[in-house]
């Protein structure tokens, strides 16, 4: 880690926040009037668009439909202008299809596939601007995006992403602390039940520390939760209104 | 009327063999599409002031918002990406009928005239990471575009200028047709468009984006991300191209040459310290299209079903045409042609003038600017 110092003496991080400190999250539901759901995230600097279509009859060939649970179908792209150097192809890649992969994964634990058999549920996502967490930010507006499409899930699903630094866990990382190359573990939480629906560690992380790290990423996505939850009563709450009249 | 939404993509059997009434075919692609006019206020539309300028106040102050054309925002009822091979909406003969029926009055299905443009939101500097970037909203044709310039080697052929590269990127966001490489003809054609329409000396002063001839110049990446369609594409991402490039600052460099001759880039201290592009003559595309016997500008969707050919013409503010290109399956007869261009040349100056407008009234509101972006 050359040169910059992630954790200042004092225990701020490189843009001042506190290790367990999560960046300023804005979201939005409802951002697209022709899809089933959609949802936007800010996450920092971290910007994400979810968009859902579904539950409907399978496309493309029907052999790949299953009996007895819908077919999650999840695609993850960056626009080109996204990263600092401009991106060639926006998906298609070896990272953006690990990437819809484990959306897929996510998503199969927590939506209630099994009401839907031989339908499929596409569900989008597109980062505009990375800054780190990309997986975090694109988690968490495919959750609002799937609830504002009326898709019934076990619960939320709030993903947020930790590493380790001197000791320290770090929640949320940005972009320079995930470019500093330490360990990482992006998780994705249900947090009525406290289980996991994704977990993945990067780079060498000694075992005693790894509860610590969880812990971390745990609690911030508890926190995320606390946002997002309040993000959808707002959204209910002025959808209700505007029926209401 | 209920606009279902029918599976894009295949061509539908519901609408058409018979070529109905306005010639509509039903999955084929039609490109009518339009900017803005101005004309008497559409009922139900909002406030508008002369020149469609509309800086809607109430919601989000802050935001501005492209003229006022046409009456209120889109067409209506959900509906899938527009025009081309990919995707249309299906509509019935009767839907076709009455949408052509008013047309031919000059009444369209959202109270707008034929040369009215809906109304539209420009917000620029979306993006923070890019050197410009803009968004548009028309109706429900929602664009994003980012401006990237990065430093390369001029072209042989064109040794003391710099370009433009050009992407379209139509991602699965607007329609599930598009996932995996589904919409890459789309995104090609319009890439070839817009490459087209700046493919002239007066565009955009491309020598101003050189650094040092035959070793070192900008090149600018505008890429387009198509998030929504509703209608219209072509002039919407023109309107956002412009836009994003009003919005353009590249960083001022200077080269330094030793005794030896060898060149050194230095890049000023001060980051405000910028080149911005001039885009006065960065022309805008009018998409015309033909309904029974009269044409209208910026399609919804519905519309752009009832169409059978359409006429693209890209104008600048001067009213001076760069390119034409007729789109669609039909065929429009050579006289009609030479009405839509002078339609096209109208539409387009009142277009350019209030994109113009509400472009300068938003710079001059500074940095401190609240952003709205996508959470508005």
């Amino acid at each position: 880690m050359a040169g910059l110092e992630l954790l200042s003496d004092q225990g701020y991080r490189v843009d001042g926040r506190r290790a367990g400190e999560l960046r300023k999250i804005q979201a939005r539901m409802g951002v697209f009037a022709q899809a089933d759901g959609s949802a936007y995230i800010e996450q920092g600097n971290t910007k994400a668009l979810a968009v859902v279509y579904g539950p409907h009859e399978m496309r493309g060939s029907r052999s790949r439909a299953l009996p007895d649970r819908a077919l999650v179908n999840c695609q993850y792209s960056m626009a080109t202008f996204s990263t600092g150097e401009r991106k060639r192809r926006p998906h298609g890649d070896r990272k953006a299809c690990e990437m819809g992969l484990q959306l897929r994964q996510t998503f199969e634990a927590a939506i209630l596939t099994q009401l839907y058999p031989r339908s499929q549920i596409d569900i989008y996502v597109q980062v505009l601007q990375a800054d780190g967490g990309n997986y975090a930010a694109c988690v968490n507006a495919a959750t609002l995006a799937v609830l504002d499409a009326g898709i019934p899930m076990r619960d939320f699903v709030c993903a947020c992403s930790a590493g380790f630094v001197d000791g320290t866990a770090l929640a949320d990382l940005s972009h320079v602390e995930e470019a500093a190359g330490g360990p990482q573990l992006a998780l994705a939480l249900l947090p009525a039940s406290g289980q996991l629906a994704l977990l993945e560690m990067d780079a060498r992380l000694h075992e005693d520390h790894l509860q610590q790290v969880l812990e971390a990423a745990s609690q911030a996505a508890r926190d995320v939760h606390a946002l997002l939850d309040r993000v959808v009563r707002q959204h209910v709450r002025e959808a209700a209104l505007l029926l209401g009249d | 009327m209920s606009h279902r939404l029918r599976d894009l993509g295949t061509p539908n059997p519901r609408s058409s063999p018979s070529g109905s009434q306005a010639g509509g075919g039903g999955g084929g692609r039609s490109g009518r599409r339009s900017l803005m006019t101005r004309r008497g206020a559409a009922p139900g539309g909002p406030a508008r002031t002369d020149d469609a300028t509309v800086v809607r106040g109430a919601r989000r102050p802050e935001r501005r918002r492209g003229g006022g054309f046409g009456g209120g925002g889109g067409g209506g009822g959900p509906s899938a990406a527009g025009r081309g091979v990919m995707a249309s909406v299906a509509l019935s003969e009767a839907e076709k009928v009455y949408i052509v029926h008013g047309v031919q009055e000059d009444l369209r299905v959202d109270g707008r005239g034929c040369e009215d443009y809906r109304c539209a939101e420009v917000e620029t500097d979306v993006v923070s990471n890019t050197s410009g970037s803009a968004r548009v909203k028309l109706g429900h044709t929602d664009i994003l575009v980012g401006v990237k310039a990065e430093m390369g080697t001029p072209k042989l052929e064109r040794p003391d200028e710099g370009y433009l590269e050009f992407f379209v990127d139509c991602s699965a966001n607007a329609t599930p047709e598009f996932e995996g490489r589904g919409g890459d003809d789309l995104g090609t054609e319009i890439a070839n468009t817009l490459y087209r329409i700046f493919n002239n000396k007066g565009s955009i002063d491309l020598t101003s984006l050189c650094i040092s001839p035959r070793e070192h110049c900008w090149i600018l990446y505008v890429d387009v991300l198509l998030l929504e369609c509703g209608g219209n594409l072509f002039d919407a991402i023109s309107i956002a191209v412009k836009a994003a490039l009003f919005n353009t600052s590249i960083p001022k460099v200077r080269v330094l040459e030793d005794e030896e001759g060898s060149k050194d880039i230095e890049l000023s201290d001060d980051p405000y310290d910028c080149i911005r592009l001039n885009v006065e003559n960065v022309p805008c595309i009018i998409t015309l299209s033909k309904i029974g016997y009269r044409h209208v500008v910026d399609a919804t969707l519905q519309e752009e079903a009832c169409s059978l050919a359409s006429l693209l013409v890209s104008v600048t503010s001067k009213g001076v045409l760069t390119c034409m290109r007729k789109v669609g399956k039909g065929s429009l007869d050579p006289e009609s042609i030479f009405e839509m261009m002078e339609t096209g040349k109208r539409v387009g100056k009142v277009l350019h003038a209030s994109l113009q407008t509400i472009l300068q009234k938003e710079e001059n509101l500074g940095p401190k600017r609240p952003k709205v972006g996508f959470l508005g």
